[in-house]
């Protein structure tokens, strides 16, 4: 199993939901969170002080899919969330090492 | 000119029918009555306008420009003072600010306002009853230490504030009331001040007390911890946008309402301070978009604000052109002290109220002895009757040294007592919070309550 974690522009959260239906993925946690990478951040101007605004808000998701599905879920995920622009958000993928659905106690992808 | 008229039309029938003088009478007394239910109703209206601008115009205002976690310590620091001010006027602050006494000071004839009842006071309102002329004067009692809060928000303990405001009302408020609306009043031009000061609405009483206050308070106090250093945002300008125009409403209360009538002299003040709130609007926008290359919301309702302030001593004395002149110079004036001026003083006038009434205060109370005429208020008069020129307009220049005088006056008076009760609350209690508690932030620390519990 892996974990990807995809952090992309909230406005673009609807569209990857909706990608992530139409290829079978079911599951899905969902964090608003605030974040920058090579993206600078916004000047704002209030009675004439600036502020720099560096940590934009950006929405987190994160799934667990089985291995054989890895490749199918990024390009889903990152053709729905890309602009083409900076900003656009990275994707991270890492091991599982076990999953428990709680309410009966399933082990490893049948829990997904 | 009303009861005049509406007298000119019923004589002719009451004589024709050979009344007797006691019909005459009946029908004098009828018209009088009818004038004090317009005049009355009017001022009512008017003293629930303004104080719809403490509460909740000025909390919301200055409540979204602070920090959350010190949006309640904000709103409140209006609210208490809607309900300790109240107290105070009834016990003393009445009687201090309009008893005749001294040309200082008003004397003690109104404690616990004694004989402040239905029968009007014919010296400050003939056509009202005296306790809605008291509950109206109330409400400007309320708003203005209500003002200099936002230079010492979200630093200042709640208890030193109670304190603070308390003695800042008797001693600096009670005193310039006096002086510029009480009878006898060293600057009141209209009941025998020595020094005549045009101050429609509270140019000197309201603004330039407070706002200068404001600066003192934000001298003494210093900065907010990490100020310069941490983003110190609004964190709601749907708040403060809120706030700007329940204030803007509640002006026409306070500029309008101060003719004490529902005359034609309030709607005289009602379009002023409408005209300069509409151009110092659009002055500030303008000058910001071109130094800034966006208007903001927060500088079109700072704008605003500039403008009623800088009308509010002019509103009754000026035309409409005049007062689209001084809202336009207010605007831009009051953004080039926030916005350009502050950060080069370096000083933590938190929410700008120095920026915006001591300085727009200012600015009002010398144009309006430009522009004050005859021509808009005769209630100025020689002996044989003829109005007499008010402003540099009406070609009485002179009277431009007299509104100097009068901001000279409320800027000392302001600048030496705020001091004093500084000093005093600093002894008393402590004016300032800890670190600790400023990093929480006030709801915590001086409420014991937060502002948005949304996962509540």
């Amino acid at each position: 199993m892996k974990k990807i974690e995809a952090i992309i522009q909230p406005f673009k959260l609807e569209e990857v939901k909706e990608a992530m239906k139409s290829i079978g993925v079911d599951g899905m946690t969902v964090t608003e969170v605030r974040g920058h990478g090579r993206q600078k951040g916004h000047k704002e101007v209030y009675r004439g002080r600036e502020y720099q605004v560096d940590l934009l808000p950006k929405v987190k998701l994160e799934l667990v899919v089985a291995d054989g599905r890895v490749g199918e879920v990024i390009k889903a995920l990152s053709g729905a969330a890309r602009t083409g622009k900076i900003g656009d958000g990275k994707i991270f993928v890492s091991d599982v090492m076990e999953a428990i659905r709680i309410r009966n106690d399933d082990r490893g992808e049948t829990a997904l | 000119m009303r009861p005049q008229y509406a007298l000119g039309l019923c004589l002719p029938v009451a004589l024709s029918t050979q009344a007797q003088p006691d019909k005459i009478a009946a029908l004098e007394e009828a018209v009088k009555s009818a004038q004090s239910a317009g005049d009355n109703a009017w001022m009512l209206t008017s003293a629930a306008l303004v104080l719809l601008m403490t509460g909740p115009g000025l909390a919301l205002f200055y409540s979204g420009l602070v920090r959350k976690k010190n949006v309640l310590a904000t709103m409140m620091q209006s609210f208490v003072l809607m309900a300790l001010v109240t107290v105070l006027w009834a016990l003393v602050g009445y009687s201090l600010a309009f008893g005749e006494g001294s040309p200082y000071l008003g004397d003690l004839r109104y404690l616990f306002l004694a004989g402040v009842e239905s029968a009007p006071n014919g010296d400050y309102a003939a056509t009202i009853p005296h306790q809605t002329y008291m509950v109206y004067q109330l409400m400007f009692a309320i708003i203005t230490p209500a003002l200099i809060c936002g230079a010492f928000a979200e630093r200042m303990k709640f208890s030193a504030m109670v304190i603070f405001s308390a003695l800042w009302l008797l001693v600096v408020y009670c005193p310039m009331a006096h002086m510029v609306w009480g009878k006898g009043g060293l600057l009141n031009a209209f009941l025998g001040g020595k020094l005549p000061c045009f101050d429609f609405a509270g140019g000197t009483v309201v603004h330039i007390t407070s706002g200068v206050s404001a600066l003192v308070c934000a001298l003494y106090m210093g900065k907010r911890n990490g100020y310069e250093s941490e983003p110190m945002r609004p964190h709601s300008l749907v708040l403060s946008f809120i706030g700007a125009c329940l204030l803007w409403v509640g002006w026409f209360g306070f500029n309008a309402g101060s003719a004490v009538a529902a005359s034609s002299l309030a709607t005289s003040a009602f379009v002023a301070t409408h005209f300069a709130a509409a151009t110092a609007t659009l002055g500030w926008l303008a000058i910001e978009w071109l130094r800034t290359g966006k208007p903001s919301v927060l500088g079109g309702i700072s704008g605003a604000v500039a403008g009623l302030v800088a009308i509010t001593p002019a509103s009754g004395f000026v035309k409409p052109f005049h007062a689209i002149l001084i809202g336009l110079a207010a605007g831009i004036l009051c953004y080039v002290m926030v916005a350009m001026v502050k950060s080069k003083m370096g000083y933590d006038d938190s929410l700008d109220a120095f920026g915006v009434h001591g300085v727009g205060g200012t600015l009002g109370a010398i144009l309006t002895g430009v522009f004050a005429t005859n021509a808009v208020n005769n209630g100025l008069k020689d002996a044989a009757g003829k109005p007499l020129p008010l402003g540099l307009v009406d070609g009485n220049g002179g009277q431009m040294i007299n509104q100097l005088a009068g901001s000279a006056i409320a800027w000392l008076l302001a600048i030496v007592g705020t001091l004093v009760i500084l000093k005093i609350c600093d002894v008393l209690v402590g004016v300032r919070v800890s670190g600790e508690d400023e990093t929480q932030g006030l709801d915590l620390s001086q409420h014991g309550e937060e502002g948005y519990n949304l996962e509540a």
